[in-house]
């Protein structure tokens, strides 16, 4: 510990911490912009400044260690017209359309230009060009609102291990963005999102679908159903100023049937069949293994997340026989929806519009993948981030606080805790072992509440081990198989933990990999500003909705088993082959011209 | 300083046609061993570019796309590098690379004037090359010569205290000079 002073109180700090967070543990707010939790600090954008005695200059708190005997001041007349002049500074040439602008309600820059009372900008010079590359499906960019903090060359680099921006040129000239400043499209980003989920400004967002969705639901001839996914029910009431970690499952179905959707279904519905079809594609694996003694690609990796099938497919090709070949629940159930609810309702698949909120923009790019139409048809038409919902509400003018809760529609509505659990990281392969464990044992998980400890958590590796015995006849061979498997979220750390694998020869059967830190309850549609402390609350929040349900395993679903009987007859059949299936392709990270 | 082997070298140069990017075929195996030379070496990239670059006088594309893939930082990462040294460039120049001090002792002390008048006597703005391919034009951000203010480098030659009125006599030395290698070569 060191003693410093702030403002003239003596305070104790930990040796080695900045002064931004020894001035926040002592209860002095420093306002930020470049900052992002958990990485190295930039010290680019200088709003952050403090004096410190004995300093000549002023010194950037978040990458300025504490030393003993330090003595700070960070409301000072010289702290205060500095931190003005940095933000006017930024104001001078951002091309900024502050009425209009999807960051207007919770930009971080305008929100410090009024912090520091700025009114007017005493700097004039050249605005940055608005040149705005909607080049991918996901994501858009516009470097005239960019302030070259670099959050998103940090996450996209240091997190993600994608690399697909950083900064270009020199001086004013700086552009944050591909190549020599080229479109997103020419370079391997795989749309996780995240780069838009930290930038303070406009400057890189979504593509938006809003538009589209309210010409599919104007439209009297157009049959809109809406699936939404598990992470959105612990994020959504963010967008309307309730706590992170608030569920509002039901005010969330209200509000969607008065928005005007013809059906509101849960991707909760296709979670709990991916796990039957993942988890027989796991057993079929070790079967074709054990028993028949052939070469087959183990471990088996999870493939709900999009963002990590692009990045499997660019950086990781070695590995794709060994992602399972399951589509995504939102891919599974807009196969679906198009077929045999199109068939169950007498609705003509060309007059259905699919829906899907997520919390993830790289959902946009899947949805838009071209094997992705197995009912004939893009098989999901839009997908909405969970933002993009909370802006369509209050288009609607729905007072979302006072919403009565309302349950989703049968047959796609009903699912199971499993389901749920799918938006945290563990989720998947907790929700995998309730079921793969009841098939070959005939008994429930043996694990407190269900819950697989050592796979919760936001430790960016994780790994656990469950043996198989007493096992029913059909799979004796597994009797006594001790069976280990990981978890990694955030791409880096899945590259990491392929690595890893390679070289120590560690074994694992199964492997979750999730895109983006926490899974997708921190997904890159998800409202911001998410935090670890977020995170961890939208976490307990999906623990919670799976415990107060009644069902809890995948294949209790009854609607599950339905839908075999009544459609797909059985697990990795034909008809699975079909709809509930898919193939990778492998990308070049970067192609010679 | 270039570290790869000679007859790969040669290989590469032999290979290299007037107005056309080097052949794949020679120049990969080229950086292959430059970044062997480098290898285990942390912050490598700046010198495996200088060396490319002093080798084929650019930096082709392709020799960027190359670089990021064999020593696996992403591409965004080594157009950043580029793009952000004046040093750097990933066009052809010409046989006489001009580059004109903007740092600031050359700035002040009438670095701008010069450029202007250099702009004006080769009709080629800053980051062109002359028809001829004779001059490419540049601006560096202090060559760490500032008691000389303000400096022009011709290739790798400093001329110091370079005077606006002065310049077309500066290039036509190297007019002259180009001329008698021309002549000499027929």
């Amino acid at each position: 510990m060191v003693d410093i002073t702030i403002n003239g109180l003596p305070c104790k700090a930990r040796e080695g911490i900045t002064i931004l967070t020894a001035a926040k543990e002592a209860g002095f707010t420093i306002p930020t912009l470049c900052f992002l939790e958990g990485t190295t600090p930039q010290g680019a954008c200088r709003a952050c400044v403090v004096e410190v005695e004995g300093f000549a200059a002023l010194a950037a708190s978040c990458s300025t260690p504490v030393n003993n005997g330090m003595v700070i001041h960070t409301n000072t007349k010289r702290v205060r017209n500095a931190r003005r002049d940095v933000v006017e500074l930024m104001l001078s040439e951002h091309s900024g359309d502050c009425q209009t602008c999807v960051r207007s309600t919770d930009c971080e820059l305008l929100t410090l230009a009024q912090n520091l009372g700025i009114r007017n900008i005493s700097f004039t010079g050249e605005s940055l060009k608005n040149t705005i590359d909607s080049s991918t499906p996901a994501l858009s960019r516009d470097p005239g609102k960019c302030i070259k903090c670099r959050r998103c060359v940090t996450i996209c680099h240091d997190i993600q291990h994608v690399g697909a921006i950083s900064a270009q040129f020199r001086g004013y000239d700086t552009v944050i963005g591909p190549a020599f400043s080229r479109p997103m499209d020419s370079v391997a980003c795989v749309q996780c999102g995240q780069c838009a989920a930290v930038c303070p400004t406009g400057s890189i967002t979504e593509i938006t679908h809003i538009e589209a969705v309210w010409k599919a639901i104007d439209d009297p001839a157009r049959h809109v159903v809406v699936q939404t996914a598990p992470a959105i029910r612990a994020a959504l009431g963010e967008c309307f100023g309730y706590e992170p970690g608030t569920l509002v499952t039901g005010k969330m179905v209200t509000a969607l049937r008065e928005i005007g959707f013809d059906a509101v279904f849960d991707t909760n519905f296709t979670a709990d069949l991916t796990i039957i079809e993942e988890g027989s594609e796991l057993l079929k694996r070790l079967e074709d293994a054990l028993v028949h003694g052939k070469e087959v690609a183990l471990p088996q990796y999870t493939s709900c997340s999009p963002g990590w099938i692009k990045y499997a497919e660019y950086f990781h090709p070695e590995i794709l026989p060994n992602i399972s070949s399951c589509k995504s629940p939102q891919q599974m159930f807009g196969a679906l929806a198009k077929t045999y609810y199109a068939q169950k309702i007498g609705v003509d698949p060309a007059d259905m519009t699919v829906v899907s909120i997520m919390p993830c923009t790289a959902k946009k790019f899947e949805a838009q993948r071209p094997e992705m139409n197995s009912s004939g048809y893009q098989d999901v038409d839009y997908v909405l981030t969970t933002r993009e919902l909370g802006d369509m509400i209050k288009m609607a003018g729905i007072d979302f606080l006072s919403l009565p809760d309302q349950k989703m529609d049968a047959p796609f509505g009903i699912s199971t805790g499993a389901a749920d659990i799918f938006a945290n990281t563990g989720g998947v392969m907790e929700a995998a072992l309730r079921t793969v464990y009841a098939l070959v044992t005939g008994r429930i998980l043996p694990a407190e509440g269900l819950h697989i400890k050592p796979l919760a958590g936001l430790e960016g590796i994780k790994t656990a081990e469950v043996t198989l015995t007493d096992t029913v006849d059909r799979w004796r061979f597994l009797e006594g198989v001790t069976a280990r498997v990981a978890v990694a979220h955030g791409l880096g750390n899945a590259s990491e933990l392929i690595e890893r694998i390679k070289e120590t020869g560690e074994v694992f059967h199964f492997i979750e990999v999730m895109t983006c830190p926490g899974g997708c309850i921190g997904g890159g549609g998800q409202p911001r500003f998410t935090t670890d402390d977020v995170r961890r609350a939208r976490i307990d929040a999906i623990y919670r909705e799976d415990e107060g349900r009644e069902l809890r395993q995948s294949h209790d679903n009854p609607y599950i088993t339905q839908i075999y009987e009544e459609f797909l007859k059985s697990p990795l059949g034909e008809k699975s082959h079909h709809l509930l299936h898919t193939t990778y392709e492998e990308r070049e990270t970067v192609e010679m011209l | 300083m270039i570290s790869a082997s000679e007859h790969k070298v040669d290989h590469l140069m032999e290979s290299l046609k007037p107005g056309h990017e080097p052949d794949e075929t020679a120049l990969f195996p080229v950086i292959d061993d430059i970044i062997t030379s480098y290898h285990g070496q942390g912050g490598a990239l700046i010198p495996v570019l200088q060396t490319i670059q002093n080798m084929l006088g650019y930096l082709p594309e392709n020799s960027l796309r190359y670089v990021s893939k064999a020593m696996k930082i992403p591409f965004s990462e080594v157009t950043g590098v580029v793009s952000f040294y004046s040093f750097f460039s990933t066009q052809p120049r010409g046989t006489y690379l001009i580059r004109v001090c903007m740092g600031t002792a050359c700035y002040v002390r009438g670095g701008n004037e010069v450029l202007e008048a250099i702009t004006r006597e080769l009709g080629i703005r800053v980051g062109e090359t002359s028809d001829d391919h004779q001059f490419s034009l540049e601006v560096g951000r202090c060559f760490g010569a500032c008691g000389l203010a303000p400096v022009v480098m011709v290739n790798d030659t400093v001329h110091q205290r370079v005077k606006p009125s002065k310049v077309r006599e500066l290039i036509a030395q190297y007019q002259q000079a180009a001329a008698e290698k021309m002549e000499a070569a027929l």
